[in-house]
């Protein structure tokens, strides 16, 4: 069976419409499947549905995302209970231990994000990866900074993300590698993305799901929830019945 | 002594203008050594075999043993002879001929 490849961090802003769809053309091409570019609170259901339009002409499955920076946890649960069922992907980009272990525990969160640049702002130790296994939250990676860094900067950035994967192994928390482009010159095909995983330690098999099953299978479980038939995990409505 | 096993890679190149051979290899081997250091890009073998400048696609052999590290490095590529450059790799075989038969 072939696999349906995802990139689901195009930083690209929306409002530049030639921009997006350049780029949402290039990832027709180059054979993703599911694309996302994340929104901010901002939110404007009419883009959302303008872009799904424009990624079903390419032939592509759009999942909406929200991206947010909390700086406290009051400001996250505050977020998470206002956006959370209007966007498919919610993810945290975690500045701060405490917010990084209240995203972690919330079970709304479902990307786990760290600054590339500052190493010492990425909180994902075995007390981290614990809480989000229970939670299944996913630990996403950026490929970007690996092309843009050079010297010192990335060594220390593959020695953090090398350990930060062993982490999230052990524990079972699932991978995402993400572009995290804006331009199309630093557009990868899905399997450059899954080879760059091979410098942070990720065989082949792994770093090819990071790119299709597991961000897929994130996708798949919430637009179940956010289905009008859903109850609860395993349950939902197959057929409602008049009342008498 | 035990034979070494090679892999064909066929790149397409992406880029303005159009690189020479020497700018390509010269991309390759830096960002081999950039990521590896000199001791692993030695270990690598790298060759370029052939050059299409029409289709921009480029053939390289490699070791096999140092295939993950070269499609890495060749992943991290941006530039060619000064000029913003991503390179792909569109196919990976044991032999020109199949390699030949699945980028055609």
């Amino acid at each position: 069976m072939t696999r349906a490849f995802a990139d689901l961090h195009l930083r690209v802003n929306p409002k530049d419409q030639q921009a997006t769809q350049r780029l949402i053309n290039r990832a027709a091409k180059f054979g993703y499947r599911l694309i996302s570019i994340p929104f901010t609170s901002a939110l404007r259901e009419e883009e959302i549905a303008k872009l799904k339009a424009t990624c079903s002409e390419a032939g592509l499955d759009f999942v909406s995302r929200a991206d947010f920076h909390p700086r406290t946890e009051n400001e996250l649960t505050h977020f998470l209970r206002k956006f959370r069922r209007r966007f498919e992907i919610i993810c945290i980009t975690c500045d701060n231990k405490e917010v990084a272990r209240q995203a972690a525990k919330d079970r709304r969160v479902d990307l786990l994000s760290f600054p590339s640049l500052d190493y010492r702002k990425r909180f994902f130790d075995r007390a981290e990866a614990e809480l989000a296994s229970n939670c299944l939250a996913a630990l996403e990676v950026d490929v970007k900074p690996l092309l843009i860094l050079e010297g010192p900067t990335r060594v220390r950035l593959l020695s953090s993300l090398r350990r930060e994967v062993a982490v999230a192994r052990e524990f079972g928390v699932p991978l995402i590698v993400s572009s995290g482009v804006g331009e199309e010159r630093f557009m990868r095909l899905p399997r450059d993305m899954a080879s760059l995983a091979y410098l942070f330690g990720l065989d082949e098999a792994s770093a090819l799901d990071s790119v299709s099953t597991n961000p897929a299978a994130i996708v798949k479980r919430n637009r179940e929830k956010l289905s009008s038939r859903f109850v609860a995990p395993g349950i939902s409505v197959i057929k409602e019945g008049k009342t008498p | 002594m035990k034979r070494i096993k090679r892999r064909y890679l066929a790149l397409q190149l992406e880029c303005e203008g159009l690189p020479t051979e020497r700018e390509l290899m010269d991309a390759i081997w830096a960002a081999v050594t950039k990521l590896y250091g000199e001791v692993g890009a030695s270990l690598t073998g790298l060759t370029l075999i052939d050059f299409d400048l029409e289709r921009k696609v480029a053939v390289v052999r490699v070791s096999l043993a140092a295939l993950c590290m070269v499609k890495a490095s060749l992943a991290t590529v941006t530039s060619i002879g000064g000029r913003e450059a991503a390179v792909h790799v569109l196919a990976v075989s044991g032999t020109l001929k199949a390699l030949y038969a699945n980028t055609r």
